[in-house]
């Protein structure tokens, strides 16, 4: 399955599945360093951007994320080295220019096509030690919100989804949201082999998704 | 499955025919025999023998068609080589038997060859309208027709648990708990090779089956995880259903560009699938059993909030701690609970919860504080802890060189009468508030002739080895409770 498909960029990966409801941050797409300057005026400083492309799939290990650019000289700056960091192997890339969210809480999402029960949905402890811990649960799609309930409650690490250093507890409905969300994908979208909501960060209590990958079986364009 | 017929001719036969009866002890075409004869099953037996001649007191037959005119057959125990049972089923067509069990091995574990003949003979039963059961498995018990059709041990006491295993040993296992704990079994089966008649299909019979209110279930090697998951879905909604799983799922490439992929580990993601489905998933056979002996026992808990009640304090604390680590929660004692308790105990018990009798407790303060804490509305469930530790102390006086005189033979029996008592107050309150109460004491295992487990056991509960086990046994419960309640069953 995974030798035949192929991975959307984030911007086609965000539309999609903006469509069925996941929240993304308001972001822009730029092609040139003056672009991605009028975007980050746009969204607001700091912003965060990022290189863009079909086949960029693991943008941090490449550095290929700039993250808290709290001047329009530091988002020239970046954007001029991101399409300098562009390879051919690349293909067509474009900026992706977004706010930086504050929030100390990460959750990741997701959907997979498992060979044994089809496409589940999954939501776990997110950021960089997501793999590390381990602390994730998962549920068949098709998924109503109150199964989706439920699929928080499975997680280890409960304390972090009250209130933690000053910001409100998890918006538990919101988060169940997004996981009735990617279900809907599942349905509405068969190509779809997975899909990668990571980070999804919790700001002011409510998640919001700032990387998407889509991976698919079917050429989009 | 909505034609239950066929597993009716399994589980309550009208008469039973061993086919390949042998006269050796060493044989399973003897130990069949001789299993079915020995646990008091109340239909008529018959059993085959190509020599003739009589097998414990069983006059045998040369085949199938020889059976006596008249006699009712529904369920042959096929103790023969692989090689004869095709003709075996016909006759026994003939003769309108409905089930077979077929021990005999040779079949799909037996390479090509032998997965040719069981499709063959799968077909064949089909054709024929023969439940066929195995090939290739340890047989089935079935308490209310005092049944017992396998060619292992043990024969389990009557209960209402319905086992169904992939694997035959298994089966055992839960038997032998059912032994020790005195928690009976209704229906157990070994699916052998499950040719024909799968583990869910067991599961589906037993959740509309009366004489069983729980399953227990061993899997091993699923082929179709979606597939599983519809069948005892729909299993659950009827009764609770436990289950074991050993090994990993049949795997296969799942999508390796994600994280979400790397996180999908097969245990995680059919764990996931459990929750979903309501089912109880224990990790260790006895935790499988405890969880089914639970479900059969005790009524489910309405809420997760948790009263402790100890004799000791020690005993309290290490369970209020196991309690805080799970989904329970241990309540905070109401004022009235707690005025109402101070009336009946010396001020020194612990005013909180858990509720620490500290030896205050008179002749009948025990039943009296299970009962009014049990019917308390802010209390879902009750663990009570310390049964049995007077009559341990009359254990080692009445063993001792000084009995019966100075007043140990009256003081002996005082202590058995009260743990007696004691153990039957925690059943009756239980029934009476229909909230689960749990007794726990290492007694139930160090000493089970004690008054205290004892009497437990007569009250047709299990009396739990130690309160961790009691803890997790009444989160499984509340889980089950709580996945009912969330998708409106009752």
């Amino acid at each position: 399955m995974s030798t035949q498909s192929m991975t959307l960029s984030e911007a086609a990966s965000k539309d999609l599945l903006r469509r069925h409801g996941v929240p993304f941050a308001p972001e822009h797409v730029a092609g040139t360093i003056e672009e991605a300057v009028a975007a980050a005026r746009a969204v607001g400083l700091p912003a965060v951007l990022k290189l863009n492309g079909d086949r960029i799939a693991h943008k941090t290990e490449r550095g290929l994320v700039r993250l808290g650019l709290a001047t329009e000289g530091a988002v020239a700056a970046a954007a001029d080295e991101l399409l300098a960091a562009a390879t051919p192997e690349d293909g067509p890339v474009s900026l992706l220019v977004a706010p930086m969210l504050r929030g100390t809480r990460e959750l990741i999402a997701g959907l997979l096509t498992d060979p044994q029960f089809g496409p589940v949905v999954m939501l776990g402890v997110g950021g960089v030690l997501a793999e590390a811990l381990g602390d994730v649960a998962f549920r068949l799609a098709p998924l109503d919100l109150d199964e989706a309930r439920s699929l928080l409650d499975d997680l280890r690490l409960q304390s972090i989804l009250g209130p933690f250093r000053g910001e409100p507890a998890v918006d538990r409905d919101a988060v169940a949201a997004v996981l009735v969300a990617l279900a809907e994908v599942a349905a509405a979208e068969p190509g779809v082999v997975s899909v990668d909501l990571n980070p999804l960060i919790i700001v002011d209590g409510r998640p919001i998704a700032v990387d998407a990958l889509v991976e698919t079986t079917e050429v989009r364009s | 499955m909505t034609d239950h017929s066929g597993f009716r001719a399994l589980f309550d036969p009208r008469g039973v025919v061993v086919a390949g009866a042998s006269s050796h002890p060493g044989k399973f075409g003897f130990v069949a025999l001789h299993n079915l004869l020995s646990q008091g099953y109340r239909g008529e037996v018959f059993a085959t023998n190509r020599e003739g001649g009589t097998i414990l007191g069983v006059p045998t037959v040369p085949g199938i068609d020889d059976l006596p005119t008249g006699a009712v057959v529904d369920l042959v125990v096929v103790c023969t080589p692989a090689g004869a049972n095709e003709d075996l089923l016909r006759a026994c067509a003939r003769r309108g038997i409905r089930a077979a069990f077929v021990t005999s091995a040779g079949y799909g574990e037996a390479g090509e060859a032998g997965r040719a003949a069981q499709e063959s003979l799968v077909a064949l039963a089909d054709e024929l309208g023969i439940l066929l059961a195995g090939p290739n498995g340890q047989g089935v018990v079935s308490t209310p027709s005092a049944l017992c059709a396998q060619i292992v041990a043990p024969y389990p006491p009557a209960g209402r648990i319905g086992v169904a295993s992939q694997s035959g040993n298994f089966v055992s296992s839960f038997l032998n708990y059912a032994c020790q704990t005195g928690v009976g079994i209704s229906r157990a089966v070994s699916a052998g090779n499950a040719a024909a008649v799968t583990v869910p299909d067991f599961l589906d019979f037993y959740a509309h089956d009366d004489a069983t209110a729980v399953s227990l279930a061993y899997v091993e090697g699923i082929t179709d995880g979606r597939a599983f998951y519809d069948r005892v879905r729909a299993v659950t909604e009827h009764k609770p259903l436990v289950l074991l799983k050993g090994g990993a799922t049949a795997g296969g490439q799942r999508a390796a560009a994600s994280h979400t992929g790397a996180l999908a580990t097969d245990d995680r993601v059919f764990d996931g699938a459990c929750r979903q489905a309501g089912i109880t998933r224990a990790a260790t056979v006895e935790e499988a059993f405890e969880a089914a002996a639970s479900f059969a026992t005790q009524p489910l808990p309405r809420g997760p909030r948790v009263a402790v009640i100890t004799t000791a304090g020690g005993w309290g604390v290490v369970t209020a701690d196991a309690i805080t680590r799970s989904s329970l929660e241990l309540v905070a004692l109401p004022d009235d609970l707690r005025a109402r308790i101070d009336t009946l105990l010396p001020p020194r018990w612990s005013r909180n919860n858990p509720i620490d009798l500290a030896g205050g407790e008179t002749r009948d303060t025990i039943p009296q504080v299970l009962d009014i804490v049990a019917s308390h509305p802010d209390v879902d469930s009750v663990i009570y802890l310390g049964l049995g530790i007077q009559a341990n102390q009359g254990r080692m006086e009445e063993e001792g060189p000084f009995y019966p005189d100075h007043g140990l033979e009256r003081i002996v029996a005082y202590h058995q009468r009260q743990d007696a008592r004691f153990a039957a107050a925690a059943a009756e309150v239980s029934t009476a508030t229909g909230k689960p109460i749990l007794t726990a004491t290492e007694l139930a295992v160090a000493d089970p002739a004690n008054a205290g487990p004892r009497t437990v056991r007569e009250t047709g509960r299990l009396c739990y080895a130690a309160s961790n086990r009691a803890v997790q046994a009444l989160e499984h419960m509340w889980q089950h409770a709580r996945w009912r309640a969330r998708h409106g069953l009752a």
